[in-house]
C-alpha cells in the first residue's frame, strides 16, 4: 500500500500553490490535513503527478469573524475551529455538530476546507455548510471567484471547483438572531462517517433542513412557515420523495427510516430552540 | 508451593519500558542483510479463475525490479503443504494454474524497494478465465456448485459422523421434547495492530532456509513448512523478533508466506523482505471460520438436556490451510459445553469455498459452538416457560463430578461452575440488573438481559486434530497426543538467572510472568532474572507444541519453567548440602541467600553458590553435576491420542466462563447500548492479576466486535467487500464499555502452576451473551450476527416499530 510516484511541492504562500496548480492542472492535488487524501494516495485511488502541500503555509491557517460570518482559510484545522471561543455563541450549529466529525486525532490535522472540497456525501461539513449557507472563495491564475454554497456541490466527490482552482477560504453565514438549530447523526461507531446526518435551522420564516449520507450530495429543503404541528408530515413527505443509496453499512430502507426518525427529532428540536425577537 | 507466592500480584511488565519509549523491535524495525529485495505480491482480483498466462516483461523492464516469481516457478521447487485430513486438495502458497479467492497470491515482484515493487506489480499482465464461484457453504455442497478443486470431485473436503451414548434413543423418547436451532456464524478476524512480515533467505551452500518472522506457532506447522520446502527440519531456521504487535492466532498465517518468500529468495539469490499491508491483511491473512450449524436438544419437562445433535458445515475457504480443519475439531471434546449431557451425536462436514483460507483466531472454534448452544438454551427456557439462568443451572456439570469426562472424551479437570454462576450473580448485581430491566420496560424501552455459560479449553492436545481421521486412518499414521512445553533455566558466573522459553509471545508479557514464577523457587528477586522469549529454531529447545495459542503459557510453559527451576534448585541444593553438611532437602533458598533450614546464620549468597559450577568446577562434590543449566519439558499426562471410539481429551485444563449483560436497543436507530457486562471466570490460579484482567478485557473487546460490527463480507459472486478498516469496522475505546470482571478460580491439578488459560473465554462467550440480550430486548427467539444497527432496525421495522 504505497502511493504511486508524485512530485511534492510545499507551498510557501498562496501564489506558489496557485502557480503550481496552473502548471499541473488536472494532474495536481492539493493536500492540507490529508485525512482523506492520505489513504486515497496509499490505496492508489488518487494518483496525482504533483502534490501541493498547503498545510505548512501560515497565512492560510486563519480563522476570522466579522459581520458577514465566519471565514476560515484553507489550512485552518477542524480542531482550531472547535477551540475558537466564539463558536458556541455565534455558530452554535457548528459547535454542536463538529464533535461528530472523526476523532480528536483526525480533527487535529483535518481541515474544514479540505472536507468541503473533498465532497464526501456522508461527511458532516458539506451538510453543515449547505444548511448554514455561505460561500467558498476560489483562486486560480485566472483570477478569483466566489461560489455560493447552493452551487458548490455537483455530485459525489464533485464540486464546482475547476482543476486549477485552490479553495482559498470559506465563509459560513451568521445565523439570524433567534434561530434555533439542531443536529443529529447515526454512525456505526463514534467518529465514523454518518450513515445519515440531519441538520436543521429554524428562523422566524421557517425551517432550513438538510440531509447527509443519503444522496450524492447534501439534500437541502426549505420549509417556509413550518411549525411544530407540521413537522411530522413535512419529514414523512421528504422521506418518501428521496432515493437513498445502499451500501455495506446500510440499505435504503434503513436510511429512509433514519431520515424519518431523526428528521422528526431534529426539525422539532430546531423549532423548539427558536426564540422570538 | 513456591509459585503460589507469586499468585495474584501484578509486578510491572519488563516488556513495557522498550515499548513505551518507542524502542520495541518489531520485524519491520530489524535491519536487513545487504542486497535484500523487497517483495510486493500481486493478488487475484477474481474469486475463481483459471490463470492462462502471466507476462512480466513490462514489469521486469522497470528500473529497480530484479525478479517476478510466479506459481509455475514455485511449483517446481516445493511440494504442496501437508493436510491433516485425507483429501486431494493441494495447497501451495501461491496460485499455480487457478486462483480460488480474491487476494490469492499470483506473482511476487522483487525490487529494490517496496514502492518500485508495487509499481511493477501493476505492470504484470495476467490473463484470467473467470469461473463461477462457490461462496455460500451450503450452496457449495450442492451438485450445481462450481468445484474448486476438480481432483477432489466436490467441495466436500472432509466428513465425519460421531455418536456417543445413545442419542437416537433419547431423542425418540416421548418424554423428551426436541428443541432445534439453525444458525449461520459469520466470518471475522482478530486484526492485530501489527500486520504480518518476514525476512527470508536461502543458503544454497547448505540448502537451508532462514526466516525471521513473528510466526506464533503452533510449531507443528514447522515440519509442514520444512516438508513443503523439501528440507530436513533443521534446515528451516525460524527466528522470531523480540516484539510482535499482537496476533490472536492470525500470525500463524505467516507460515505459507515464509515458504513462498524462502523460495523467492532461492529464485532471486537474494534475501527477501515482505511486510504485509493492512489491505493484504484483511483480504488474505486468514480468519475465523464461518459455519452453518443445525443443533437439536432432547430436553425433559424440567429443562434437563439429555442429548445434543450437531450438524456442522465448516467453511474453511479455498484450501485446507494447515492446521485446518482444527477450528472444527478443537472444540470436539467440549461439544456439550458446560453441561452434563451424556448422549451426543455430531456430523461434521468441511467445505471449501471461494474465500480466503481460514486459520487460528482467538476463541478458535469456541464462538461457533457457543453461539448456537447458548441461544438454544435460551430457546429451551422460552419453550418451557423457565428463566434462562435456571436452565443453565439445571444442566451445569456439578462440582462433585470433577474430573468430569464429557460424552466425546473431554476431561474437565476441575471447577465449581455453579459457584461461579452464584458468585457472578451476587457480585455482579444480577438482581439489580433485573430491576433495571423491569423499570425500563415499564417505560416502554427495549431492554434485555443475556446469559452465556462456556467451558474454555486450554492447552491443546496436539493429537486432537487426528479426530478428523477415522480410527483406521489414525492407526495407519501412528498415534498423536500430548503437548511438549519447554523451558531452559540457567545461572551465570555472577549468579544471574537466564530463562529461555519457546512460547513466542505477541505482546502478552510472558517474560514478566515467567520471572515471577521462577523467582520464589530460587529465592531470588525478579531483577536478577532475565527471560528471553525470542525463539531461534536453530539454537533453542523447542517442540511441535511450541508457540503461542490455546492459552498454554500460564499452564504449560510456566509448568516447564517451574520444573526446570526446581531441578536446578535441586542441583544447587546438593552442592550446598555438602558445604552445610545437611540433607539437600533441608537447604532453603530465600532473599538471595542459601542456608540450612536449622542454621540460617551459615547462609551464603545465592550468587556465590551459583558461581561455583563455573569458577570451581573441580571442587564440586562427587556425583553432583554442574548446576549451570536445566532444560525441562512439560506435557500433561491427560493429553492422550483419540481412542478407537473417537473419544478425545482435546485440552489439558478447562476454564469456565459465565457472562451476563444488560443491553438497551434504540427503538429508532437500532443501536445497541451495553448498559452492563459481567464476566466471571474460573481460570485456575491467577499468576498476574493485571494481565489476567487485561486478557479478559481484550477477549471481551474482540467478542464484542464480532457480535456488533465485524464481518468479512463477500458478495454472492465472491467479491470481497471488507478490504479496508473503513469497511471492516473494529470496536474502539468508545464502543467497549467497562467490564465487571470476577475471578473465582479453582486450582487445576493438571498443571504445576495450578493455572488454566484465560485469554479466549470472553471471546467465546461475549457474542452469544450479547445476542441473547438483544433477542430478549426485542422479544425474539434468535438473532444473527453481527448486530449492526441496520440489521437490528430491520427487525424493529418488521415488528412495526
Amino acid at each position: 500500500m504505497k502511493p504511486s510516484e508524485f512530485d511534492y511541492i510545499r507551498a510557501a504562500d498562496v501564489e506558489e500553490a496557485v502557480t503550481a496548480l496552473a502548471n499541473a492542472g488536472e494532474d495536481a492535488r492539493v493536500i492540507a490535513g490529508g485525512q482523506s487524501l492520505g489513504p486515497m494516495l496509499n490505496l492508489r485511488l488518487a494518483r496525482p503527478e504533483v502534490l501541493i502541500d498547503i498545510s505548512k503555509t501560515p497565512s492560510l491557517q486563519q480563522i476570522k469573524w466579522d459581520e458577514h460570518g465566519l471565514t476560515l482559510k484553507c489550512s485552518a484545522t477542524q480542531a482550531a475551529l472547535l477551540a475558537d471561543a466564539a463558536l458556541l455563541d455565534r455558530q452554535p450549529l457548528l459547535a454542536d455538530a463538529m464533535p461528530w466529525i472523526g476523532h480528536v486525532q483526525t480533527r487535529a490535522r483535518g481541515t474544514v476546507c479540505g472536507s468541503l472540497a473533498h465532497a464526501d456525501p456522508a461527511a458532516e461539513l458539506p451538510l453543515l455548510f449547505s444548511v448554514m449557507g455561505g460561500s467558498v472563495f476560489a483562486r486560480s491564475a485566472r483570477g478569483d471567484r466566489e461560489i455560493p454554497s447552493k452551487d458548490f456541490y455537483l455530485g459525489m466527490f464533485e464540486t464546482a471547483l475547476a482543476p486549477d482552482e485552490l479553495l482559498l477560504s470559506v465563509r459560513f453565514d451568521l445565523p439570524k438572531v433567534g434561530t434555533g438549530h439542531a443536529f443529529k447523526e447515526v454512525a456505526e461507531r463514534h467518529g465514523d462517517f454518518a450513515i445519515v446526518a440531519v441538520a436543521a435551522m429554524a428562523d422566524a420564516g421557517g425551517v432550513t433542513f438538510g440531509l447527509g449520507g443519503v444522496s450524492d450530495r447534501p439534500i437541502i429543503v426549505r420549509w417556509e412557515g413550518l411549525d411544530l404541528s407540521g413537522v411530522r408530515d413535512a419529514v414523512e413527505e421528504l422521506a418518501l420523495g428521496i432515493d437513498p443509496y445502499d451500501d455495506q453499512k446500510a440499505d435504503a430502507t434503513y436510511r429512509r427510516r433514519l431520515v424519518r426518525k431523526l428528521g422528526t427529532r431534529v426539525a422539532t428540536e430546531a423549532l423548539e430552540r427558536r426564540h422570538a425577537l | 508451593m513456591a509459585n503460589e507466592m507469586a499468585s495474584g500480584q501484578s509486578p510491572e511488565r519488563v516488556e513495557d519500558a522498550a515499548l513505551l519509549m518507542g524502542k520495541g523491535r518489531f520485524v519491520d524495525d530489524l535491519g536487513v542483510p545487504p542486497g535484500t529485495l523487497h517483495a510486493a505480491i500481486l493478488r487475484s482480483p477474481h474469486p475463481h479463475a483459471e490463470i492462462l498466462d502471466i507476462c512480466a516483461t513490462e514489469a521486469l523492464a522497470l528500473p529497480g525490479v530484479v525478479s517476478v516469481v510466479t506459481g509455475r516457478d514455485i511449483e517446481k521447487l516445493m511440494r504442496p503443504f501437508l493436510v491433516a485430513v485425507r483429501s486431494r486438495i493441494e495447497h501451495y502458497p501461491i496460485a499455480i494454474d487457478r486462483a480460488r479467492y480474491v487476494g490469492e497470491p499470483v506473482a511476487v515482484v522483487l525490487a529494490r524497494n517496496r514502492y518500485i515493487a508495487e509499481d511493477a506489480a501493476e505492470l504484470v499482465e495476467v490473463s484470467y478465465r473467470p469461473l463461477a464461484a462457490a461462496v455460500d457453504p451450503e450452496f457449495a455442497l450442492t451438485n450445481g456448485a462450481s468445484v474448486l478443486h476438480p481432483s477432489q470431485g466436490s467441495n466436500l473436503a472432509s466428513e465425519r459422523s460421531f455418536s456417543y451414548g445413545e442419542p437416537e434413543l433419547v431423542f425418540a423418547n416421548p418424554e423428551n421434547r426436541t428443541f432445534e436451532i439453525q444458525v449461520r456464524y459469520p466470518r471475522s478476524m482478530a486484526t492485530p495492530i501489527e500486520c504480518m512480515g518476514l525476512i527470508a533467505s536461502y543458503d544454497s551452500a547448505e540448502d537451508a532456509y532462514e526466516v525471521t518472522t513473528h510466526f506464533q506457532g503452533p510449531y507443528a506447522v514447522h515440519p509442514v513448512m520444512a516438508m513443503a520446502l523439501g528440507v530436513p527440519a533443521n534446515r528451516l531456521r525460524i527466528k522470531t523478533p523480540p516484539d510482535s504487535g499482537g496476533s490472536f492466532g492470525i500470525k500463524q498465517g505467516v507460515a505459507p508466506y515464509a515458504v513462498l518468500m524462502g523460495l523467492a529468495s532461492r529464485v532471486s539469490g537474494r534475501p527477501v523482505k515482505w511486510i504485509e499491508d493492512r489491505m493484504e491483511h484483511l483480504t488474505a491473512a486468514g480468519s475465523a471460520t464461518n459455519r452453518v450449524v443445525n443443533l437439536k436438544a432432547a430436553v425433559d419437562g424440567a429443562g434437563r438436556i439429555h442429548a445434543l445433535d450437531w450438524d456442522q458445515i465448516e467453511d474453511v475457504g479455498a484450501y485446507l490451510k494447515a492446521p485446518e480443519p482444527a477450528t472444527l475439531y478443537r472444540m470436539h471434546t467440549a461439544m456439550t459445553g458446560a453441561y452434563a449431557v451424556s448422549n451426543l451425536s455430531i456430523r461434521n462436514r468441511v467445505v471449501v469455498t471461494n474465500k480466503t483460507p481460514t486459520g487460528l483466531n482467538r476463541g478458535f472454534g469456541g464462538p461457533q459452538v457457543y453461539f448456537p448452544l447458548e441461544q438454544l438454551v435460551r430457546r429451551i427456557a422460552i419453550g418451557l416457560g423457565l428463566d434462562p439462568l435456571e436452565v443453565i443451572q439445571r444442566n451445569l456439570v456439578p462440582a462433585i463430578a470433577m474430573p468430569y469426562i464429557t460424552a466425546s472424551g473431554g476431561r474437565y479437570d476441575s471447577g465449581d461452575y455453579a459457584n461461579v454462576v452464584a458468585r457472578a450473580a451476587q457480585d455482579g448485581g444480577l438482581t439489580e440488573l433485573k430491576a433495571r430491566r423491569d423499570a425500563a420496560r415499564a417505560q416502554g424501552r427495549l431492554y434485555g438481559i443475556g446469559y452465556a455459560a462456556c467451558v474454555e479449553p486450554t492447552i491443546s492436545n496436539m493429537g486432537y486434530i487426528t479426530t478428523a481421521l477415522t480410527p483406521e486412518e489414525r492407526e495407519r499414521s501412528g498415534p498423536k497426543g500430548g503437548a511438549q512445553a519447554t523451558a531452559t533455566v540457567s545461572v551465570d558466573a555472577l549468579g544471574g538467572v537466564s530463562i529461555t522459553i519457546a512460547s513466542v509471545p505477541q505482546g502478552q508479557g510472558h517474560r514478566t510472568v515467567m520471572a515471577q514464577v521462577v523467582a520464589p523457587i530460587l529465592g531470588i528477586d525478579l531483577a536478577s532474572i532475565r527471560v528471553s522469549s525470542e525463539l531461534d529454531t536453530g539454537r533453542d529447545v523447542w517442540s511441535i507444541a511450541s508457540g503461542n495459542y490455546s492459552c498454554r503459557f500460564a499452564g504449560a510453559v510456566c509448568s516447564a519453567g517451574v520444573r526446570a527451576a526446581s531441578e536446578l534448585r535441586g542441583r544447587l541444593a546438593r552442592i550446598a548440602a555438602a558445604k552445610f553438611d545437611c540433607e539437600p532437602n533441608d537447604v532453603e533458598f530465600e532473599n538471595s541467600k542459601v542456608f540450612p533450614k536449622d542454621a540460617p546464620e551459615k547462609g551464603i549468597d545465592f550468587k556465590r553458590l551459583a558461581g561455583e559450577s563455573h569458577w570451581a568446577a573441580s571442587t564440586l562434590p562427587q556425583g553432583v553435576g554442574p548446576a549451570i543449566s536445566v532444560t525441562a519439558h512439560f506435557s500433561p499426562d491427560v493429553l492422550q491420542p483419540p481412542d478407537p471410539e473417537d473419544r478425545i481429551n482435546g485440552s489439558a485444563a478447562y476454564g469456565f466462563v459465565f457472562d451476563f449483560c444488560g443491553v438497551e436497543v434504540d427503538p429508532d436507530t437500532g443501536h445497541i447500548h451495553i448498559d452492563k457486562y459481567v464476566s466471571a471466570h474460573d481460570a485456575g490460579v491467577i499468576l498476574h492479576q493485571g494481565m489476567a484482567d487485561g486478557q479478559t478485557q481484550g477477549g471481551f473487546a474482540q467478542g464484542l466486535g464480532a457480535a456488533l460490527m465485524e464481518e468479512l463480507v463477500y458478495d454472492e459472486e465472491g467479491n470481497f467487500l471488507a478490504a479496508t478498516l473503513a469497511d471492516y469496522p473494529l470496536p474502539t475505546a468508545c464502543e467497549v464499555p467497562d467490564l465487571k470482571i470476577i475471578h473465582a478460580g479453582t486450582k487445576t491439578p493438571v498443571t504445576l502452576t495450578g493455572a488454566k488459560g484465560i485469554g479466549e473465554g470472553t471471546t467465546m462467550s461475549a457474542p452469544v451473551c450479547l445476542a441473547n440480550a438483544v433477542s430478549d430486548a426485542l422479544n425474539i427467539e434468535q438473532i444473527e450476527l453481527p448486530l449492526r444497527p441496520s440489521r437490528v432496525a430491520a427487525i424493529l421495522e418488521a415488528q412495526g416499530r
